[in-house]
């Protein structure tokens, strides 16, 4: 971009000739900008498979499987507690329940069930990076159960949801319309 | 260390009374002793340069015996013991006692959410793939063929001075800014990378990838870094530190550090954001009437004085006041320096180079008469943004957004020539 600008400008310096002449000459030693390099080498699809693990809003990335409330407390119980603490409100790591309506007063408590847009970016962040301990060893189903008993406990999901590909970017997040773009600069000048 | 009994003893040292400049005797023993230290911290260098030189003999004289051998390593003076302050998930950068724009690599702030991964270069790989014709993996080898760029840019994290929104806590510069640094990066453009792939017209959005045990992911609107974005595989000349990123890292000039990607492994192109939980649940700042800006990435016009800075001590007379402003928007425009908590303001001198999204070194000479005094800087970069107060900053934000606090930092002289964090 930057590069061709400058040979286009040198180009008008030199005049057709010129031009023409050293043409000639850089023409197969120099790469051009914009051109490809033929570096790498193509993504198999296995390969793609294997590290395409996001979910996005809309549930996709999201695999074959289903979760429990029932299933969810166990595990969070046995994987997640020690840190979130019994009910997700105790920590000492990230409070995960409650806080809905704090967040416009003086002591905000942003939590999942109070600030979190999309249900479908806990499914992924549970996925990639929890728990802390021995992350991506949680099987599917596992974590579409933490996700249902998470949901469950801030008041989001009746107790017998099936939680699915299909289920999960149906939930409406509380604070789903919370979020607005960067004014900045906002500060009088 | 067990060497200082090495050392030659009062009788066998070399005559101290002499005349400077004219050698004193240099007896038998003594040289022995000093050729067999010298053989055996070659040795010893050549295991560990970092050992070596602490276990080095510190002559009174260095003009009187030989120094030691070259190294393959090198590392800093044995006396020099300035550190980054580590804790939790995070380390500072130690401005009080640093120079120029370059950060040492080894002082480099750090910021990780599930620790330094140990990557093995032969095995890393680039995934780049999405709304691309030529999905592709791409080595380390791979990535430094392409055509190279180099650009000297502060990181700072957006969480840099969280700690101080309701008033000073952080009693050292190193507490209370130690979350910014600037490197030479090294790298290929992210829009060359891009092009290999073949983007497609409806991608505008990129998903960037960590290979760590967070897989820590961010989306990047593709319009508004492809000028810029590079994917480095290298830090003030060498190989990146694995602290930050080895052996690639995404590097967004001017905008926040989480956007950084360190141990860079994919790049994923889509047609909106990822929605991850690093740009909704954190690196979102929630205003006062509850709602919360999102994608907020630049890096506002900042500045702080290093020195004197909290913790430290000055004496009456000549002080240079020194520190470093920067902006995310684009160059520093000027610096401006208070003695007197922000009633008068004095231009300070800019210290070329003056780089857009870097740090830019500035000087004041300042006397001080000895009377209590409250230090300020003010930063103003190319595009009139200008380094806000506290209390202005507080007024339009509230106290609860976390992130991107880039007010004013005042430090108060005591009579005493005490310098500490003060509210002001």
């Amino acid at each position: 971009m930057d590069r061709s600008s400058r040979s286009r400008r040198n180009a008008a310096c030199w005049g057709w000739a010129g031009t023409a002449a050293i043409g000639v000459v850089i023409w197969g030693i120099q790469a051009r900008a914009g051109e490809r390099y033929e570096i790498g080498r193509p993504a198999t699809e296995a390969e793609i498979r294997a590290w395409d693990i996001d979910v996005d809003p809309n549930g996709h990335g999201l695999p074959p499987g289903r979760g429990s409330v029932a299933d969810g407390a166990a595990l969070f119980a046995a994987k997640c507690a020690s840190c979130h603490g019994p009910t997700g409100t105790e920590g000492p790591a990230d409070r995960l329940v409650g806080g809905q309506g704090s967040l416009a007063t003086a002591r905000p408590l942003k939590t999942v069930g109070s600030y979190w847009p999309y249900a479908t970016t806990l499914f992924d962040y549970i996925r990639r990076a929890m728990p802390l301990t021995a992350p991506q060893s949680l099987a599917s189903d596992e974590i579409y159960s933490l996700v249902a008993w998470l949901l469950y406990q801030n008041g989001l999901v009746p107790r017998d949801i099936r939680l699915d590909a299909a289920s999960l970017p149906a939930v409406l997040m509380p604070n789903r319309d919370g979020f607005v773009p960067d004014p900045r600069p906002d500060l009088p000048r | 260390m067990q060497h200082r009994g090495d050392e030659p003893s009062a009788t066998d040292r070399p005559n101290r009374s002499a005349h400077p400049g004219q050698r004193g005797p240099v007896g038998r023993r003594s040289l022995l002793i000093q050729t067999a230290t010298v053989v055996a911290l070659s040795a010893l260098e050549r295991l560990s340069p970092a050992l070596a030189a602490e276990a080095e003999p510190v002559p009174d004289d260095p003009t009187k015996i030989p120094g030691r051998s070259p190294t393959p390593y090198g590392s800093r003076a044995r006396f020099e013991i300035s550190a980054r302050l580590a804790k939790d998930t995070r380390s500072l950068t130690p401005h009080q006692d640093l120079h120029g724009i370059i950060t040492p690599s080894s002082l480099h702030f750090e910021r990780h959410h599930n620790g330094v991964p140990a990557i093995d270069p032969s095995r890393h790989r680039l995934l780049v793939h999405g709304l691309v014709d030529r999905p592709c993996v791409l080595t380390m080898d791979d990535l430094r063929r392409f055509p190279s760029v180099s650009r000297i840019v502060c990181i700072e994290c957006s969480g840099n001075s969280a700690g101080e929104w309701s008033g000073p806590t952080g009693r050292t510069v190193q507490e209370t800014h130690g979350l910014t640094s600037t490197s030479e990066w090294t790298g290929v453009p992210l829009a060359t990378v891009l092009r290999e792939a073949g983007m497609q017209p409806d991608a505008s959005w990129v998903l960037a990838e960590g290979s760590d045990a967070a897989a820590l992911t961010r989306s990047l609107p593709l319009a508004e870094i492809l000028e810029e974005a590079l994917l480095c595989y290298a830090q003030n000349g060498e190989a990146i530190r694995p602290e930050q990123g080895y052996p690639l890292r995404l590097v967004v000039p001017g905008w926040e550090g989480n956007t950084c990607i360190k141990w860079l492994r994919r790049l994923k192109l889509g047609a909106a954001p990822f929605m991850t939980r690093e740009e909704t649940s954190r690196y979102t700042d929630l205003m006062p009437d509850g709602l919360a800006r999102q994608f907020t990435f630049v890096m506002e016009a900042k500045s702080v004085i290093t020195s004197p800075s909290g913790g430290q001590h000055i004496k009456p007379g000549f002080v240079e006041i020194r520190g470093l402003a920067w902006s995310g928007r684009g160059r520093v425009s000027g610096v401006e320096v208070s003695t007197d908590g922000g009633r008068t303001w004095h231009r300070a001198d800019l210290q070329d180079p003056v780089l857009p999204k870097c740090h830019t070194r500035f000087r004041f000479p300042w006397r001080w008469n000895g009377r209590g005094a409250v230090l300020q800087s003010r930063c103003s970069d190319e595009t009139g943004s200008v380094q806000p107060t506290r209390a202005a900053l507080v007024a339009v934000r509230g106290l609860h957004s976390t992130y991107h606090n880039n007010a004013i930092q005042s430090w108060k002289v005591t009579e005493h020539g005490q310098v500490v964090p003060i509210e002001a």
